[in-house]
């Protein structure tokens, strides 16, 4: 038996450094994390009360700011509507990717472009819609709650097109042929067999989705813009939580401020609880 | 028997050949989902050439160089060189890279070679809520705590470090270097998350080859899990850098917005998003600023293109090995 040769005092304390220097690194990954949550707290909940739940904002220079009802209402009527609007578009494409497209000249392009509009900016979709929708006055007036959700669509679109796409793909090759052997048509393949198994994972995708789009102010700043009134009016101007905070944060006046960081901890709120969701989900799937 | 079960039962035909009726769902489903996969291309084609067309006399003013390439935005003169924008655009970038990449390879070896298995789930998912909070909230924050906590720091940094490169003179409150470290925090949940995959896929057999031959736990990172990840952390960086080019709120709140250029990372700037968000409202009824806003929209476009292109290339490259 040879003698295991014990490590020399210099690679130990190499060793020990950099085990300790990565330990330090995680720490100090999260003391964003926690500093942030900390003042979204603080500040946050000393802005809420019942009344900033029920108000709309007041646009008075003095006396109460009021609350944030029409951001919020605005905030889920636009996401709400670009959902409808991205969700169907994007997991039909990613069907043709999957069950049709396969590895084709034509299915790499798409593919290909999807991933370009991933990468696209908020800021220029926003100008986009700004340019094509807003200036030209389509619906009969500039800004409008819809055109804000066209722009945050196309934000959503590559992103649950990609996540629909890996899904598909993990739905069994023998569940299709299984089912195509039983003599069923491929709608009916698709539409009884492959998205019911992918369901779960389409749902985690979606709002994954949904909560990326709540939070962008961008695309919303040119599309939507901000005002104070509440409207169930798709084709009116209409608030946003994001909108909301920037305007606020742009005014040097402490109650305009705290009712910011009262709307980030809503939106932030919401934006966890949707997150949530989308991982009890995805950890119920049966794929993956 | 069986042979009656697979012979037509009536017209000559066999019962495996569908009636062109019923087959009819299933073409215009192919052909429906076929069109919408062309239209996300039409869409993209369009989105270019509308971008380009409405940037165009911007271009055609000041030329396509001279307007990426000259220092000098002046609303109210009406001259549009892009350069102060580009400029603070890249160095926020360079900072949140410089910043954010090296913790988030840190804690990614952490988290996947270091860290006890039952804490691994709970970093991982703390480290992705950075990416739940968004942009405008961390200019809020950024803008209200870090601008002024830092401030002292900054300036102790800027008195007795100023042998450095970029660093000397008075601290301005919002500057590149707030917004750099901003952007640093948002980039770091995706870069983390990506290299954590990349190093996930490291064979077993290389950490315990290395391990067997006596290597110490960073002997075995540094041999056989950074070389082996190295393409896809590559690739992780640059889709952080795309996503810092184009991040635009959180920037515009604590950059300062100054359109020119300045001489170390604590003076204000400005980048391409942020001009596009701060200046459209004021461009809508000067045709040529709404143009040069478009042409910054554009080259901000061009710019996270070329660096996502690269993010991909350095991605597949590692998956490759992998």
């Amino acid at each position: 038996m040879t003698m295991l040769v014990p490590l020399s005092a210099r690679r130990r304390r190499t060793d020990r450094i950099a085990r300790a220097t990565l330990a330090a690194a995680t720490g100090l990954a999260l003391v964003p994390l926690a500093l942030i949550l900390y003042y979204l707290l603080k500040k946050g909940l000393g802005a809420w009360s019942v009344s900033f739940f029920t108000e709309d904002p007041s646009g008075r220079f003095f006396g109460s700011a009021g609350g944030i009802r029409s951001a919020i209402l605005g905030t889920v009527e636009m996401v709400a509507l670009a959902t409808a609007v991205a969700v169907p578009v994007g997991i039909g494409i990613a069907l043709y990717l999957v069950e049709y497209g396969g590895g084709s000249r034509f299915a790499q392009v798409v593919r290909y472009f999807v991933d370009v509009m991933t990468g696209v900016p908020s800021i220029v979709f926003g100008l986009f819609v700004y340019i094509t929708l807003v200036l030209a006055g389509t619906g009969g007036g500039s800004f409008a709650g819809w055109k804000g959700s066209i722009a945050l669509a196309l934000l959503m679109l590559p992103i649950v097109t990609r996540s629909a796409e890996v899904v598909l793909n993990l739905v069994p090759n023998s569940l299709r042929e299984a089912a195509l052997a039983l003599g069923a048509p491929r709608w009916r393949v698709m539409a009884r067999v492959v998205l019911p198994t992918a369901l779960p994972g389409l749902m985690t995708g979606t709002l994954l989705a949904v909560a990326r789009a709540a939070g962008e102010t961008a695309p919303l700043l040119f599309t939507a813009t901000v005002v104070q009134g509440m409207t169930l009016n798709l084709n009116a101007p209409m608030n946003s939580l994001p909108a909301q905070i920037f305007k606020d944060v742009g005014q040097a006046q402490d109650r305009l401020v705290q009712r910011a960081w009262g709307a980030a901890l809503t939106l932030v709120l919401m934006i966890l609880v949707l997150t949530t969701i989308a991982r009890l989900v995805q950890r119920r799937s049966r794929l993956a | 028997m069986e042979a009656g079960a697979v012979t037509a039962t009536g017209g000559g035909r066999s019962i495996l050949e569908r009636p062109p009726l019923s087959r009819l769902p299933d073409r215009l489903l192919r052909w429906g989902l076929t069109a919408l996969a062309a239209g996300v291309l039409a869409l993209i084609a369009y989105f270019f050439l509308r971008l380009y067309n409405d940037a165009h006399p911007a271009f055609a003013r000041f030329g396509v160089l001279d307007f990426v390439f000259r220092n000098n935005w002046d609303v109210s003169q009406e001259v549009f060189h892009a350069l102060p924008l580009v400029v603070g655009t890249l160095i926020t970038s360079v900072i949140a890279l410089a910043i954010g990449v090296p913790v988030a390879v840190a804690t990614a070896l952490y988290v996947t070679e270091l860290c006890p298995p039952r804490f691994r789930g709970p970093l991982t998912l703390m480290v992705e809520l950075l990416a739940a909070v968004p942009s405008v909230v961390y200019g809020l924050w950024g803008f209200f705590f870090l601008v002024p906590k830092l401030r002292p720091a900054e300036q102790w940094f800027s008195d007795n470090l100023g042998f450095l490169p970029f660093v000397g003179g008075p601290v301005a409150g919002p500057s590149y270097f707030i917004a750099g470290l901003i952007l640093a925090i948002m980039i770091l949940p995706i870069v983390s998350a990506i290299s954590r995959e990349v190093m996930a896929t490291v064979p077993a057999e290389h950490r315990e080859a290395a391990l067997a031959l006596g290597a110490t736990r960073w002997e075995m990172i540094r041999m056989a899990v950074l070389p082996y990840s190295r393409a896809g952390i590559a690739g992780a960086a640059m889709l952080g850098l795309g996503r810092a080019i184009g991040e635009t709120i959180a920037v515009t709140i604590v950059i300062g917005n100054a359109p020119t250029i300045g001489h170390q990372i604590f003076d204000q700037g400005y980048t391409l998003a942020a001009v596009i968000a701060n200046e459209f409202g004021e461009a809508a009824s000067v045709p040529i600023h709404r143009a040069a806003l478009i042409a910054a929209a554009l080259v901000l476009f061009v710019l996270t293109l070329v660096v996502n292109l690269a993010a991909r290339y350095f991605v597949r490259r590692g998956e490759r090995i992998g």
